[in-house]
């Protein structure tokens, strides 16, 4: 198991890796004089572009470019942001709970419910509930997170003034903004660090805005969970271990809990990385829609303004989770399989 | 019926398990309606611009969305562009972007993906490799960083997507050959001296594309959403291109009319959000039912 982990280890730095090329290649599709344009501040500077273009080496070959890069980058210089007027990693940090924020509350949701709609779907297979299920699970496939967004902030906001908008109400944002010393930022995430400084107004209101983007969200990811539940929970029913346990008289909730759904939950791991990266995605077209400033947010507004190094460091950030979340699930798949654990 | 041609039979069993399939009779009649949309397009709304029919027409830039009338029977959106004359041309753009990025990405993905299976070795290691390193970056992101390097417009979305997409065919087709490689109809051709490219296009291929099949057409709609967002965050189409995402994007600052009536401009949005959900909703429920169709477990009983 440790020699399985470890190749693991290697393969998915090797994965970093390539994708820090990939995006350096990317990046490189830019002429030098485009690129040298990045370092210009003044007007007076913008004569200088030649001069920049050699004080940077912008016209040298790939590979030390490449390497000048990833120095940079290790020692946390990613570049300027134009959309927050401050270095891409100081701005990263600033994004980042408010994103960090709403999937820590929508995991738990889109894991839980998935599980339990695809195995009471894959149970009672070719019934009512059945049936309606995967109508919700392919509608919920074909709706763009975007326009559902919008059509539920049309309804419950303009319609009912049931929520609006935004992380925090506008007199609240304020009250911290006029009195920074009663709060401190201990985490950036609202709900959390209204209750650390004793608000519990601030955490409310802040939960209250987060009601409808986890709404979105959830019907939006939780198709996939669902999906593979119901066909693990249908194939494992159909295996001999089952009909023994039928036979032998064992009760039907013991089967369906104990066993198939145990078994059926194996190949939910195995989707967790792609349903990583499918929330990331659902993250941009909530938090653009909902007008939450965290990293979706942030990469679309760079992204119509052009802003390279911001998209750089996003991607990064993507090509890291995705080493962790697989990285993860090998370790936890090694601990749950008995025949990787024990080999 | 008895004595036909075996893959013609097995045809039009499938063909009988498809539609037996409510879900794939909705399917394929919303498509029918989509696909008569898009060649219609030219009767349908006539174009006002000879040179451009993509671009809406439009009368005023008033930003206030207009109600149906007998004008315009789906009303104007923003910058009183017509909405049904968009509706009618943005299904030829739905169809444009799914089908340049499926054929492209496909062709692509199963080619290569049929040389990895086939051969193995360091070729497979190589390409298996890059595929690794392309599926770390979800799809919405990768395309966003590749259309702010190449500039925005809509072909460069397409190009953007059909340069990531390929990554889901190589992996679909190469799992898919391994398990024939080593078959004995595959064995018995080899000895007879068949050749590798005939090997692979008559023998291996045929029995490999269905579940590229399903994979295509899930795609036609996921690429149309991710498309349609690019163009909403203003990635994409150029103002006044007839493209369901840009026609909701015009919308955006009327999602919530004035306050005696909150509701006012609903149509600026549900009429081209309808569309692509219909179109998507098309695309999935044809794809769902290959799937039920072709999945051997399921098959036969």
């Amino acid at each position: 198991m440790h020699t399985f982990i470890l190749r693991r280890f290697f393969f998915l730095t090797f994965v970093l890796f390539g994708v820090s090329v990939l995006l350096f290649g990317i990046l490189m599709t830019f002429s030098p004089e485009r690129r040298a344009a990045a370092y210009v501040t003044t007007p007076q500077q913008a004569k200088d572009i030649p001069r920049i273009i050699k004080q940077f080496g912008l016209d040298d070959p790939f590979y030390i470019q490449y390497v000048r890069w990833i120095k940079e980058v290790s020692r946390g210089n990613l570049g300027w942001s134009l959309v927050a007027a401050r270095p891409v990693g100081e701005a990263f940090w600033r994004y980042f709970p408010i994103t960090l924020e709403m999937n820590l509350y929508a995991a738990p949701i889109v894991i839980f419910l998935g599980i339990w709609l695809g195995s009471i779907s894959g149970i009672h297979r070719d019934s009512w509930i059945d049936h309606s299920t995967r109508i919700f699970a392919i509608i919920g496939w074909s709706l763009p997170t975007f326009l559902f967004a919008l059509v539920l902030l049309m309804v419950f906001y303009g319609y009912f003034h049931l929520f609006s908008p935004g992380v925090l109400s506008d007199e609240l944002a304020m009250s911290i903004i006029n009195h920074p010393e009663q709060y401190t930022a201990y985490t950036g995430m609202l709900t959390i660090d209204g209750l650390l400084n004793g608000r519990p107004d601030i955490a409310l209101n802040a939960l209250h805005h987060l009601v409808l983007p986890i709404t979105t969200y959830v019907i939006v990811v939780v198709a996939l969970n669902m999906r593979v539940m119901r066909s693990g929970i249908i194939e494992e029913l159909s295996k001999d271990y089952v009909l023994t346990a039928r036979a032998k008289g064992a009760d039907r909730r013991t089967i369906h809990y104990k066993h198939a759904r145990r078994n059926a939950l194996l190949p939910v791991i195995t989707v967790a990385g792609q349903l990583v990266a499918m929330s990331m995605e659902g993250s941009i077209a909530v938090e653009v829609v909902y007008n939450r400033q965290g990293i979706g947010w942030w990469l679309a507004e760079s992204a119509t303004q052009l802003d390279m190094p911001v998209l750089m460091c996003i991607c990064l950030f993507m090509g890291l989770v995705f080493v962790v979340t697989n990285l993860t699930i090998d370790i936890l798949y090694a601990t749950i399989d008995p025949r990787i654990r024990l080999n | 019926m008895a004595n036909a041609h075996p893959r013609l039979r097995e045809l039009t069993y499938t063909l009988y398990r498809i539609f037996r399939n409510p879900s794939a009779i909705i399917g394929f009649t919303l498509l029918l309606f989509f696909v008569g949309v898009a060649v219609l397009a030219p009767v349908l709304a006539p174009p006002k611009y000879a040179h451009n029919p993509y671009q809406m027409p439009h009368k005023g830039f008033s930003p206030t969305p207009k109600a149906p009338n007998e004008k315009a029977i789906f009303g104007t959106t923003s910058g009183q562009y017509d909405i049904y004359y968009g509706v009618v041309w943005g299904t030829r753009t739905a169809f444009k972007i799914g089908l340049f990025v499926v054929i492209i990405s496909g062709f692509v993905g199963v080619g290569l993906g049929a040389i990895s299976g086939y051969y193995g070795g360091w070729i497979d290691e190589f390409l298996m490799r890059v595929t690794d390193i392309m599926w770390a970056i979800p799809t919405l992101v990768l395309a966003m960083a590749i259309v702010v390097a190449f500039g925005r417009g809509l072909d460069k979305v397409m190009i953007a997507l059909a340069l990531i997409q390929w990554r889901w065919y190589v992996r679909v087709t190469r799992s898919e050959i391994l398990t024939l490689r080593d078959q004995e109809f595959v064995q018995a051709a080899r000895i007879m001296g068949v050749s590798d490219l005939k090997i692979i296009l008559r023998h291996i291929l045929p029995n490999a594309i269905y579940p590229v099949l399903i994979m295509a057409s899930m795609d036609m709609g996921s690429m149309v959403i991710t498309a349609s967002f690019m163009s909403f965050v203003g990635l994409g189409s150029p103002k006044g291109y007839a493209d369901w995402g840009q026609m909701v994007a015009l919308a955006r600052n009327y999602i919530v009319g004035p306050p005696d009536d909150p509701l006012r401009f609903w149509y600026t949005i549900a009429i081209p959000g309808a569309c692509i959900i219909l179109f998507v909703l098309a695309w999935n429920l044809i794809g769902d039912a290959l799937r039920d169709a072709f999945d051997p477990k399921l098959r036969r009983r």
